[in-house]
């Protein structure tokens, strides 16, 4: 953690987002590991309150906020106009919610992905639509209590990094600030990689989730040992690593600490921990894959 | 740099080589006919090397015009051309890049929108932007097109608002003529690098998009108004100036044939062609009829056109556009226009050519034989 201090803060104190929120600090270490040679592409999300209203801004850089489903995009025209005048080495960063992210905002990502704009596109994934209430977006999973699903989420929570990975883009991993080296280590390498590069960041939302003021930390942490939300890296769409490879709780004391899942059945609880199982399956099924262990 | 030369161009190809001697930095463009050949020669430019443009092909036209407003406030000269369903779905960008004050210069062929699906001339497209902060120009022929591109970026540049330049499917995009093209030399003292002091830049620190109060979002307005204001005068300026570097001015309003006329024809773009041939047929026949063409749409040359239409008993609109429930844009803009002056003319408001409908020059001689023998409809009416 003595790394940290070596980044000078990039985000500054007195910003709008609640105590205890874990995407102000995810975008803290995203931030300062930019550095200030970096433009930011804000869509409207809990995000673009945390960066400010105008004339202020809690970004030591420059932020342009487009339109919730043009973020892509518009980091692509950005992108072009820098390299056309000269400021190629200038970092184009998108910090984007879920909702600009998997759903409105899918078609101009996968846009982008496929022509391999050179930024890095963080998706700070809170898992709905925090910011006009807790409505459900793709990335809500299996059976969370949003404000429009108040019976629970009938579908699965969208693969967005298998989506991208599968443009074959050189980087595409998720991370989260419960294991905070490994994404640190990813933020570098996404930095030090030209191309499209996607970082997907779990984000536990104290007032979305249910969570106590103190209780982002352990969520963020519960998700991937749990083997809801895994750690791993993507390169070049094909290149599939683990980064944590232990599965040492079961599903439900991650749904214990977070209120989104009340009132669930033990069948329920049962149906989502046979959903996770399979996706780790499938993940591990990719691992091998690329390592050679499943050739015919 | 290469001679200026006079090349057969069709409108679309004329508008491409307006795009290549402004040296754009940064075109995102997608394809929708009729505006194809405008990205294809382009596209063609770059791949001989004659345009060093970074050319973005995105998804939609969304992201298209998504990708321009930054591009612009990053400090980039940009280009882009679309049509009809693609202009629709860049409506809310067209907002949001006039709000930004990006200085983008898009081509716009006029077509359709649907449904039902059809490709033929027809103004409702762009018109239907009108509210959207974009100068608006409309032109008659591919030399026009060709001279307005330029001179809309530098009107553009001079008033930081985006700037559109329309003209018709088929009848101009696809008709040819011989185009004077200037030469990349004359284009560039016309046109000087676009520098602007406040851009998206690490080394500024200046953002762009988020939140506002009310008074500062309605400040932000009456600066677009002014800088709309400002255009109009701008715009005289780059005509006045290419017509001392090329010798070819075209007006905000044009006035053709108006001397002593008691009846004017009013109308846009390529309708104005037709018009011309009638109003001969007219004079021929001893008829005082004139054409007053109107270029620029936005901002609105409100007093230019009280002006050419000062003294005139009958003026008579031809819309190729239609707003269902109201009738003829251009009829009602006119109107309004009009409204509150001393004898004013008495306006007769005809849809013709909507949905591409031939308008042939002896039906336009017939709807003005006509219309100066009655009293003018409040409405439109369909001709
Ligand atoms: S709603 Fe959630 S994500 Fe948004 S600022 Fe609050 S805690 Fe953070």
């Amino acid at each position: 953690m003595q790394d940290l201090d070596n980044h000078p803060a990039m985000l500054c104190s007195g910003h709008a987002a609640c105590p205890g929120c874990m995407e102000a600090l995810s975008a803290r270490h995203v931030l300062a590991r930019m550095g200030p040679d970096t433009i930011a592409v804000i869509p409207p999300s809990c995000m673009a309150i945390i960066a400010g209203p105008q004339p202020y801004s809690s970004l030591k850089i420059p932020v342009y906020q487009p339109t919730l489903e043009a973020s892509a995009a518009a980091a692509s025209g950005i992108r072009r106009a820098l390299n056309a005048t000269g400021r190629g080495q200038t970092q184009v960063l998108v910090l984007a919610g879920d909702g600009g992210t998997y759903d409105i905002g899918l078609q101009a990502l996968s846009s982008a992905a496929e022509r391999n704009e050179d930024m890095l596109y963080v998706c700070l994934d809170n898992e709905g639509y925090m910011n006009t209430g807790a409505q459900k977006s793709s990335s809500t999973p299996l059976y969370a209590r949003t404000s429009s699903t108040p019976a629970g989420k009938l579908s699965r929570k969208k693969n967005l990094t298998a989506i991208i990975a599968a443009h074959g883009v050189p980087y595409t991993a998720t991370a989260s600030v419960g294991f905070m080296p490994d994404m640190l280590r990813k933020i570098d390498k996404a930095k030090a990689m030209r191309g499209f590069r996607l970082l997907t960041l779990l984000v536990p939302c104290v007032d979305g989730w249910g969570l106590p003021d103190d209780g982002g930390l352990r969520a963020a942490r519960y998700a991937v040992e749990c083997g809801a939300f895994p750690l791993y890296e993507v390169e070049h769409g094909t290149r599939y690593t683990v980064n944590h490879r232990e599965r040492t709780r079961p599903v439900a004391e991650y749904l214990a600490v977070q209120k989104r899942y009340r009132g669930m059945s033990a069948d329920e609880t049962a149906r989502l921990q046979a959903e996770v199982d399979a996706g780790w399956d499938w993940l591990m099924r990719l691992e091998g894959r690329e390592a050679g262990q499943f050739a015919p | 740099m290469n001679p200026s030369a006079t090349l057969l161009l069709n409108g679309n190809h004329a508008v491409s080589w307006a795009a290549r001697l402004a040296r754009p930095q940064v075109v995102p463009v997608y394809p929708i006919t009729p505006q194809t050949p405008i990205l294809e020669q382009i596209t063609e430019f770059h791949a001989r090397g004659e345009m060093q443009a970074e050319i973005l092909t995105p998804e939609s036209e969304h992201s298209v015009l998504a990708a321009c407003v930054p591009a612009s406030l990053a400090g980039a000269r940009v280009f882009t051309a679309t049509a009809s369903q693609g202009l629709l779905l860049m409506h809310e960008v067209l907002h949001y890049a006039a709000g930004a004050r990006a200085p983008i210069v898009m081509a716009n062929v006029n077509r359709t929108v649907a449904s039902p699906w059809a490709f033929w001339p027809d103004q409702t497209d762009s018109l239907a932007q009108r509210d959207t902060g974009w100068i608006q120009y409309y032109s008659e022929s591919p030399q026009e097109s060709l001279d307005s591109v330029l001179q809309a970026f530098r009107v553009a540049e001079r008033v930081r608002l985006p700037a559109m330049v329309n003209h018709d499917a088929f009848y101009v995009s696809h008709s040819l003529e011989a185009v004077a093209v200037p030469s990349q030399d004359e284009v560039d003292g016309f046109l000087p690098p676009y520098a602007p002091a406040q851009r998206l830049d690490a080394t500024i620190g200046a953002s762009w998009g988020n939140v506002v109060t009310q008074d500062m979002f309605c400040r932000h307005r009456q600066e677009m108004q002014q800088a709309m204001d400002d255009a109009l005068l701008a715009a005289q300026e780059a005509d006045r100036a290419w017509g001392e570097l090329t010798g070819r001015t075209w007006g905000l309003v044009e006035r053709y044939r108006c001397d002593g006329a008691v009846a004017v024809v009013v109308a846009l773009g390529s309708m104005c062609g037709t018009a011309r041939e009638a109003v001969d047929q007219l004079r021929a026949a001893g008829r005082a009829v004139g054409l007053v063409k109107l270029r620029l749409f936005r901002p609105f040359p409100l007093q230019a056109l009280r002006a050419a239409l000062h003294g005139v008993r009958d003026v008579v609109v031809l819309d190729r556009n239609h707003s269902p429930g109201l009738g003829g844009i251009l009829n009602q803009e006119v109107r309004a226009a009009l409204y509150g002056i001393e004898s004013p003319p008495r306006v007769h408001g005809l849809l013709a050519g909507v949905g591409g409908v031939n308008v042939p020059p002896q039906h336009i001689v017939k709807l003005v034989q006509d219309a100066v023998c009655r009293a003018p409809s409040p409405q439109s009416t369909w001709a």
